[in-house]
């Protein structure tokens, strides 16, 4: 034969993965303006259709995976943030809670999925919900038809403040300590508070009840 | 939601909401929760949906776009934003009065059912605008007004704009001129600023907000004050008297009409026609036909009438979860078509009757001038028709109430001080504001905001402010809100004055003829009655040879909800009266349209506006402002 095939036909495939994909979605909360553009993004990806003015006619609806929550005067997109060791998977009966086979997404197999709601309660960060309509869990996928195509998952990309990055906990990580270094150093002072900020701190004296 | 824990709610709003909590009703605090969090765009004004590039959003962290696809920078995007804002308040101002002139036109005419009430108003107008009045019938004096008034809706000159012209002071006129801002057809300018924050046009912010302040002015002159003046010469100029407000003014027994909205023209005639239709409730076995004020329109009527008042606009939907009120007959403004469901699930008829205010759910008889006595006993026939459908079922009235004293336009108030200096009658209140007596002066305006009402936001600044012997001056929702406080009462004066606020006011009260002193809440009106506020700042500053915005005194919209008080407050703004507002309008993603109105607008009218969502914070702003005026003056 002169075709030569590998021993494990997914090996290449998932290793070239990891070296490219070794990314999450990671949340910048004090940039949520609350506008709710990962909402609909969320929902339109996971449609029949994948636009905007059919999946607002489809039926059942589309599921959307990401919530923004308020905590006045801030907002943060609620949803899976994928943990390493997950307690939804611990907690799930039948094993329809699972890791993708690159390791990187906590995913739900909906034929196996009885609807039992272990991982809803036992997730500490509301990351999978109750979808009544279906009786299934629905959770944050990481938009494998997108992410295998090298783009970013739709809630990154729809994000216009860029609250949500694509990337890895390591830049993440390096982002912050680099804030942290600014502030501690006193060389992130900005000289005029911007109109968020205004906003924001015009909220926080607004406080009653 | 009713929150025992929240100490500051008002006690009207707790019961309101635990009713609803029990009927199981859906409320516009449930609404803006599921609502929340509110996007940040919009609140910052850097959302711009003009044209169909967009819609485009300005990143506030710098990230992402910093302009919108045509270029359009943040400053020029919140500042069209805003131009269209007042736009919209401009026009409902406007086309009210229009409405009211065409009316009077028409009772003059012959041809709608109304008569000249308001004789004197009549007459003091025709001498401000020169229109002889020796010998001549009233009607002939009236429509001389109208068609000056007409003439301005029709004119393609670059003159002045009559009632801007004649009612306006003087030296605010000149400084209104060197700023650009003089305008002739209202209609025109509401058209230019469509046009000019329209894609592709004006995109300077600076030049936009000139636009913003000159709407703002046609708004106060050719809206609230032609809209006044007319109101004043069909129904009379209110006179002061008593009345009660709070859901507690319905009557289980009684034919229950709740009238809401902003349009006299339609109220009024529901009162008359409620009178004439008393024995007709009777025979359907109520005790009698009681008509309540809600919103603006029972603010009207409650000026001239005394009716009592039922509700501010956020109450709404509240008080129909009574199962009491029998018809809320609306016209135009601030009508929330969630009123259609909740009346559905009552005996209540919802009645419309403007063509340009239809709301699904609702029945719908049209109401025009023309034909108002059979409109008007129509509606009140629903009414009675639908109290004899709920008259044995029981229903839930919170018991609470409050008495206020309303009906204080400028006349009245001139007349009361006329009985302490019939020679010079603004004499004893400029010699209590120059004693230090009276502090100053705030006009408290504008709406009931959800947002603030659980705070009670209006409530704790108002007293603040009498502690500080500050005169509130307030109409529209906030005049509820005071009155449903017990804020417009001779107790409140003794409960909350400082000592030389209470000193003048015991003077007044002696002069009124009250038990006790006048209140420390002055309830002027409607939202269009800040022109009443307006004239009384300007018949003082006049009288004492200033500028009004040289007065001690200051403007709030402290719970702003409607377009109407963005374009209200602006009016402040250009006669150089400074104003609180809350909460933030939406600006704030703009610097330098937000540098202009916090700092610079000083340089070019003498006025400044503050936004402060703490009501102790904006009461101290306030009072330090007005500290500020009299040191300038030399007080």
């Amino acid at each position: 034969m002169s075709t030569r095939l590998p021993i494990d036909p997914l090996s290449a495939q998932r290793s070239a993965r990891a070296a490219t994909h070794d990314k999450t979605v990671v949340t910048r909360p004090e940039r949520c303006v609350a506008c709710k553009s990962c909402e609909l993004a969320c929902a339109v990806e996971h449609s029949q259709s994948k636009t905007l003015f059919q999946a607002i006619h489809e039926s059942p609806k589309p599921p959307r995976h990401i919530h923004v929550v308020s905590v006045a005067p801030y907002s943060y997109p609620a949803r899976c943030v994928h943990c390493s060791e997950a307690a939804c998977i611990a907690a799930c009966p039948t094993g329809a809670m699972h890791r993708s086979a690159d390791g990187l997404a906590v995913r739900c197999d909906h034929d196996r999925c009885i609807g039992c709601w272990m991982c809803v309660v036992t997730c500490p960060f509301g990351g999978v919900t109750a979808n009544e309509a279906s009786t299934k869990a629905s959770k944050c996928d990481l938009c494998p038809e997108r992410t295998d195509t090298g783009a970013e998952p739709a809630c990154v990309a729809a994000c216009p403040t860029k609250a949500l990055v694509y990337q890895s906990p390591q830049t993440a990580a390096a982002a912050r300590q680099n804030q942290a270094a600014q502030a501690a150093t006193g060389c992130s002072s900005a000289p005029t508070p911007s109109g968020l900020e205004q906003l924001r701190n015009l909220k926080k004296a607004h406080r009653h009840g | 939601m009713a929150n025992p824990n929240n100490h500051k709610q008002p006690p009207v709003e707790a019961a309101l909401l635990q009713l609803a909590d029990k009927r199981g009703l859906d409320t516009a605090r449930t609404r803006l929760q599921v609502m929340s969090p509110q996007c940040g765009f919009g609140e910052l004004g850097t959302c711009c949906r003009v044209c169909y590039m967009g819609p485009c959003r300005i990143d506030p962290f710098g990230d992402g776009p910093k302009t919108g696809i045509c270029g359009l920078t943040p400053d020029g995007m919140v500042a069209r934003n805003l131009l269209r804002d007042t736009v919209a308040g401009t026009a409902s101002h406007v086309g009210h009065a229009r409405h009211v002139l065409l009316a009077l036109r028409d009772t003059l005419d012959g041809k709608a059912p109304y008569e000249i009430r308001g004789v004197d108003k009549a007459l003091s107008l025709a001498k401000r605008f020169a229109v002889p009045t020796a010998g001549r019938a009233i009607e002939d004096i009236c429509r001389d007004l109208v068609d000056i008034a007409l003439q301005d809706f029709g004119r393609q000159d670059e003159g002045v704009n009559n009632w801007l012209h004649h009612r306006a002071p003087a030296q605010e006129q000149k400084l209104w001129q060197t700023l650009g801002l003089m305008y002739a057809n209202p209609h025109n300018e509401i058209e230019t600023a469509m046009h000019a924050s329209s894609m592709g046009n004006d995109a300077d912010p600076m030049t936009l907000m000139m636009r913003v302040l000159k709407m703002s002015l046609i708004d106060g002159w050719t809206g609230l004050t032609l809209c006044v003046d007319l109101q004043d010469i069909l129904f009379g100029v209110p006179e002061i008297t008593f009345t009660e407000t709070s859901v507690g003014v319905l009557e289980p027994n009684q034919v229950n009409i709740a009238a809401h909205g902003h349009n006299p023209v339609l109220s009024e005639k529901i009162l008359q026609w409620a009178e004439q239709l008393q024995d007709q409730a009777r025979a359907a076995g109520a005790a009698g036909i009681n008509v309540v004020g809600v919103c603006c329109t029972g603010n009207e009527l409650s000026m001239r009438h005394g009716v009592r008042l039922a509700a501010h606009n956020s109450q709404t939907e509240l008080i129909l979860g009574t199962g009491a009120v029998d018809a809320m007959v609306v016209d135009i403004q601030c009508i929330w078509p969630q009123l259609a469901q909740v009346a559905k699930c009552f005996d209540t008829a919802f009645i419309t009757t403007d063509e340009m205010v239809r709301i699904p759910g609702a029945t719908h008889i049209p109401f025009e001038p023309h034909a108002a006595d059979e409109s008007a006993k129509r509606i009140v026939e629903v009414a009675i028709a639908a109290y004899q459908r709920r008259r044995d079922k029981p229903v839930d009235i919170p018991q609470l109430k409050s008495t206020a004293v309303t009906g204080l336009s400028v006349e009245a108030i001139v007349d009361l001080l006329s009985k302490l200096d019939p020679a010079d009658p603004l004499a004893p209140l400029i010699d209590t504001v120059s004693a230090g007596d009276i502090f100053g002066f705030v006009g408290v305006v504008g709406c009931s905001s959800i947002k603030f009402r659980d705070g009670a936001m209006t409530e704790e600044m108002v007293i603040d402010l009498l502690r500080h012997d500050v005169l509130v001056l307030t109409t529209g929702c906030t005049a509820h809100i005071c009155g449903q406080a017990g804020l417009m009462t001779s107790e409140a004066t003794e409960r909350y004055c400082g000592p030389g606020l209470q000193r003048a006011l015991k003077l007044l009260g002696k002069a009124a003829g009250l038990p006790g002193p006048l209140p420390p809440v002055w309830h002027m009106g409607a939202c269009v009655d800040n022109s009443r506020i307006v004239d009384l700042m300007a018949t003082l500053a006049e009288r004492m040879g200033l500028k009004v915005g040289q007065l001690p005194a200051v403007g709030s919209a402290p719970e702003l909800v409607q377009e109407k008080a963005v374009s209200i407050g602006g009016s402040f703004l250009a006669l150089g009266v400074s104003c609180h507002i809350a909460p933030a309008p939406r600006v704030l993603g703009g610097p330098e349209v937000t540098q202009l109105l916090t700092h610079d607008l000083q340089e070019l009218t003498g006025a400044v506006v503050k936004v402060e969502l703490d009501a102790h914070a904006a009461a101290e702003w306030m009072v330090e402002h007005i500290a500020a005026k009299r040191t300038a003056l030399g007080l």
